[in-house]
Formats: C-alpha cells, structure tokens, sequence
C-alpha cells in the first residue's frame, strides 16, 4: 500500500528527474534550433558555443526568406498538401462506404485488390512512376502540381480505417433513415459523415502531416526552384548554405516546423488519442 | 443486438411474394447499388493501378534489362542487374547498413518508447505535457530536423559538443566519420520516433485491468516479477504491433539519411532506399534502381506476411 503523506518519495522523486530528463532530451534540439535562428553568425562560430545569444537577430528570418523563394515554396506546400489531403479523404470515404454498406457480387475480392495495394510502398515505386508522368498521352506531368499530388492520392490505410468506424455506427439509426427512403448519397452526407468526423479528423490530419513533411517524391517530380515544396526548398537552401551560416538556416527550418508544431498544439489531444486508440484496438 | 430475424430485413420479407413485376424493380434498384459501388470505389483503385501496381510490372521488367533513362533504346540483359547486385561489394554494404540501422532504429525507439511509457503510467504531474513533448518530433519534416541535427552534431559548434565538452569529454566528428555516422543517423531516427512508441505503449499499459497486478501482488509478487508475468505479457501484442510498424518505416526513412549523409561518408550510411534513389536518380541506371528497389519490396512483403501469419496467434492471446 502507498505511504501517504504531503511530503514527495524518494521513488516518486526519482520519477520527476526522470521524467525531466526526457523532456529534455526531446526538447533540447528544438529549443537549440530556437535559439541558433536568433543568433549572430559571430556568436554562432565562436567556441566553445553558448547557449543564449547576447543580441538576439530577429533579421535572420527576413535573410531566409530572400534567400530563396519561401513564398512560392509555402505557396506550392499549401497546394499540393490541401489537394493530396482531400483527394485522400474523399477516396478513403467513398471505398470505406462502398464496403461497409453497398452490395456488390465478390465484393471480397475487390477487397482483396485494395488490402495488396497497402503492401506495395511508396518508395518501390518511385521509378516507374517518374516515367509514367513524364509521358501522359504525350505530355509531361514532371514539375506540376498535379504530378505531386496525384500518386499519393489513393488511400487503403484511410478506406480501412474508415470502414472500420462506419461499421461501428448505431445500425438502429441508419435503418431508420433508409426507411424514411434517404438514398444512399443523402445517408453518406446526412449521417455516416456528420457521425464520423472525430476518425475523419483523425485520418485527415495523419495525412496532411505526412503531405506536408513528404520529401523524396517532390524531390524526385520536381525541377525548378518555381515547383520546389517546403522541405526541398529548404535542403536545397540548407545545400548552399548549411556550415556557413546557419542562423539562416535554422531560421528556415522554423518555416518548415512550425506550421506543425502549431497544428499539433492545438489538436494534441485528438492526435495522440486518436493514433493510440487506432493502434490498440486494431 | 440481437434481434429476431423476422424483423430484421426487408428483402426476406418480400421475397415471400415474388411479383414478376417488383423483382424486375428490384433488379434495377441491385443494379444501381452495383453502380454506385463502382462509382465509389474506382478512383480509388484507379490510382492505385496506375501508381502502385503498375510500377510493379514496369519494375520487374526494368530489372531485366540495362538503361540509362535517356536512350531509346532498353538492353535486355536477364537477371545481370540482380547479379551484379549479389556480387557488388557496395550492395553487400548497403544491406548490412540497413540490418544496422532498423535493428538499431527498432531496438532504440522501442526500448526506450517502453521505459518512458511506464515512466509516465505513474501519476505525476504534467505527465500529459511530457507525453505531448515526447511526441511532437514523430509530427516533423525528417527533412528539417535531419538539417537541425547537422548542426547539432557539428564537432566545433554544435550542442552535442557543447554538452560532451562540459564534461570534458571531446565530441568526435560524426557526420564525417565512418564509424560514426551510422550511430549518429540512428540516434536522430530514434530522437525522432520514440514518442509514437511511448503513446502507444501508454495506452496499452493503461488498458491492463489493475486486478491482475492485485492478484500477483497477492501470490507475492516483487515489483520485477510482476513486470515480467503481466506487464510484458499483456503488452506482447502491442509490442509485436510496434515491432512491425517500426520495421517497415525504419526501412523507408529516407529524408533523414539524404539530409545528414547522402549516404555518406564511403557508403556507411547508404541504406536500401538511398541506394535505390541513387541508382534511379543520380546514376541514372534504371536496371539497378528497378532490381534494388525490388529486393526492397521482398524484404518489406516479407515483413507483412510475417505479421499476418502471426498476428492471429499473439493478439487473441486472452
């Protein structure tokens, strides 16, 4: 039994150092990021290096932002990160309605084609599909937003999970609703949609994540510094000036995290509950 | 739930009466669900044809022959490109370079996504705020935090030094030292990723029913022996679960190693996926790229099975 008392335990003692520690280890990096895009290039190649800047240099995010076109990359990240996003969401909710309410013949096996597009990963396929869009029908598809967007577009992890969450609905209510002769698009929007935002929220925010942190497929489609995302923007900035001035840098890799880091604190909650709950229950 | 079954659907109940003229309604009220179906799921397996299993095919005949991306024309060389892969001295590297690195990236971030999490199953204070912070690096570009790392890691200037000089030990140079950029990428892969581990294992350490701890405590059980004889046989199907998932991402992460190293240096970090980017996209040899990128696939399909094979038995353990 617990000794009670107000004093703290030794043991419960240990646990808060410990858990200090973590915090810091995780949190440390990014504070180090924090405060090398405040520094002076002086301050930052002077050893052995300190920790706070004695002036702090606001200027080297306006540097960063001339010193490449962060404007169009925000821009095309926006883009290409709302279209993939959207186009995931759709397709996922269409294929999870489909499955989970409408009759077809050998429906399994349909099933089955999309249960192996999930095994065959993006990365295998990067070469061939840097072929596919340089000729269609005559046209390349290289260096447009559509060549970006689209090969990530399909979704089988979303139809899943999806399904799964429209599966679990009140049946009661959906028969119900089909008796009072609602069609089946006026049951997708009226009920299963409204009934599933906290899962459709969930998967649209893994996917936008994973839109907007996406790195090799952009760098691979795209050709001109114009078409560059945020990610590639930045390691071709960090190519040219990573070493020699990384205030600069640090600062333009705040351009990349903070969004997120935004987006998270805001639906921490929802994110983290609802990627444990996903995990454990399936 | 359970309801009788005369009530339950209307088709068994009309089928009682089978009027020539409601079946020929009902048959196109089928064919409209059929439609609709079709309708909903095309897009979706459309892409997929042409994005995923397509590339498959174009793949498997990639590999057989030698291109350099530019030429018209494609030489047919059977299965060369898959021995001189086997026979590559590189290749050979870059296998083991990414056995290392997922051992070490899988290893690290379960471990330690283990210890935290049982760290934070305590109830302290601010635990919630220590599980967001943990987390928050698995939301990040790889491609920014790899580049936050650099300078991290840099042996005059970077925190690392900073912290290691401190306690007057010298920081070696890592990012352009063989033996340490594999570490070095590893350590960033595990920094990364090991809050998902902990969330996850949070949640699983937080769905044991409290009465199986009373029962061993009961039995006389020590704080060790009930971590062995409940904990972790309660948490093996999340384990396994994590297990698989870091198995397949470890051998995706590509951003992280192209930011850091490039492979780099002399190879030590070149892994399956740098190998095939680079053999596809700066060598131009499309033949190798194909080959490469297929053996990447085996190994990843390998995984899957194993974990559909498997995932009855040690998930319905209760």
């Amino acid at each position: 039994m617990r000794r009670s008392g107000t004093s703290l335990e030794l043991g419960q003692l240990v646990s808060y150092a410990l858990m200090a520690l973590a915090v810091a280890v995780i949190g440390l990096p990014l504070l180090w990021m924090l405060l090398g895009s405040l520094k002076t290039n002086q301050e930052i190649y002077t050893m052995p290096p300190q920790w706070l800047p004695t002036e702090w240099r606001w200027e080297n995010f306006g540097d960063a932002w001339n010193a490449a076109p962060f404007g169009q990359f925000y821009l095309n990240s926006i883009i290409t990160t709302l279209a993939g996003t959207g186009l995931e969401l759709i397709n996922a909710t269409m294929t999870a309605y489909a499955f989970a309410f409408l009759r077809f013949p050998k429906k399994e096996w349909v099933f089955v084609l999309l249960l192996a597009a999930l095994m065959i990963p993006n990365q295998v396929t990067i070469l061939p599909n840097y072929l596919t869009l340089s000729d269609v029908f005559g046209q390349t598809w290289i260096n447009t937003y559509q060549g970006i967007v689209l090969p990530g577009a399909a979704t089988a992890f979303g139809a899943f999970l999806l399904r799964q969450s429209f599966l679990g609905l009140p049946r009661e209510v959906l028969d119900a609703a089909k008796v009072d002769g609602c069609g089946h698009l006026r049951l997708l929007w009226d009920m299963v949609i409204p009934l599933s935002r906290p899962v459709l929220v969930t998967f649209g925010l893994i996917s936008l994540v994973a839109k907007w942190n996406d790195y090799l497929w952009p760098l691979i489609v795209t050709n001109t510094q114009q078409m560059r995302t945020l990610t590639v923007g930045l390691t071709y900035l960090f190519d040219q000036e990573g070493n020699t001035n990384w205030g600069e840098v640090m600062a333009a890799s705040m351009f990349v995290i903070v969004p997120l880091l935004v987006i998270f604190a805001w639906a921490q909650r929802h994110i983290i509950e609802g990627i444990a709950a996903g995990a454990t229950k399936g | 739930m359970l309801r009788p079954a005369s009530l339950s659907t209307s088709p068994e109940v009309d089928r009682v009466r089978p009027v020539p003229q409601q079946t020929a309604r009902r048959r196109a009220f089928w064919r409209a669900e059929w439609f609709l179906f079709v309708l909903f799921v095309a897009p979706n397996l459309l892409l997929f044809g042409i994005f995923s299993y397509w590339p498959m095919i174009s793949n498997l005949y990639l590999s057989l022959v030698r291109w350099d991306m530019i030429s018209p024309v494609k030489t047919f060389i059977g299965s060369g490109n898959y021995a001189y892969l086997f026979n590559d001295v590189t290749f050979r590297m870059v296998l083991r370079n990414s056995a290392v690195f997922t051992v070490g990236a899988v290893g690290g971030s379960l471990l330690l996504g283990l210890a935290t999490a049982l760290l934070l199953n305590q109830k302290l204070r601010w635990r919630n705020g220590a599980r967001a912070v943990l987390f928050a690096p698995t939301l990040l570009s790889g491609a920014a935090i790899g580049i936050v790392w650099v300078y991290i890691f840099d042996p005059r200037f970077g925190l690392l030094a900073r912290l290691l000089g401190s306690i007057g030990i010298g920081s070696p140079s890592w990012l352009s030292d063989p033996a340490w950029a594999m570490p070095a990428v590893i350590i960033v892969y595990v920094w990364k990723n090991v809050g998902f581990s902990t969330v996850i294992y949070l949640a699983g350490l937080q769905a044991i029913p409290q009465d199986l701890y009373e029962a061993a405590r009961v039995d006389g059980a020590g704080v060790l022996w009930r971590f062995r004889s409940v904990t972790l046989p309660m948490l093996s199907p999340i384990t396994f679960f994590l297990v698989i998932t870091a198995l397949l991402n470890s051998f995706q992460a590509f951003d992280i190693i192209k930011v850091m190293t490039e492979g780099g240096p002399v190879d030590a970090t070149n892994t399956l996926i740098y190998y095939v980017y680079e053999q596809g996209f700066v060598a131009y040899n499309a033949g190798r790229a194909a080959a490469a990128a297929l053996v990447l696939f085996a190994i990843m399909f390998g995984i899957t099975l194993i974990q559909l094979r498997y995932a009855e038995e040690r998930v319905h353990y209760a």
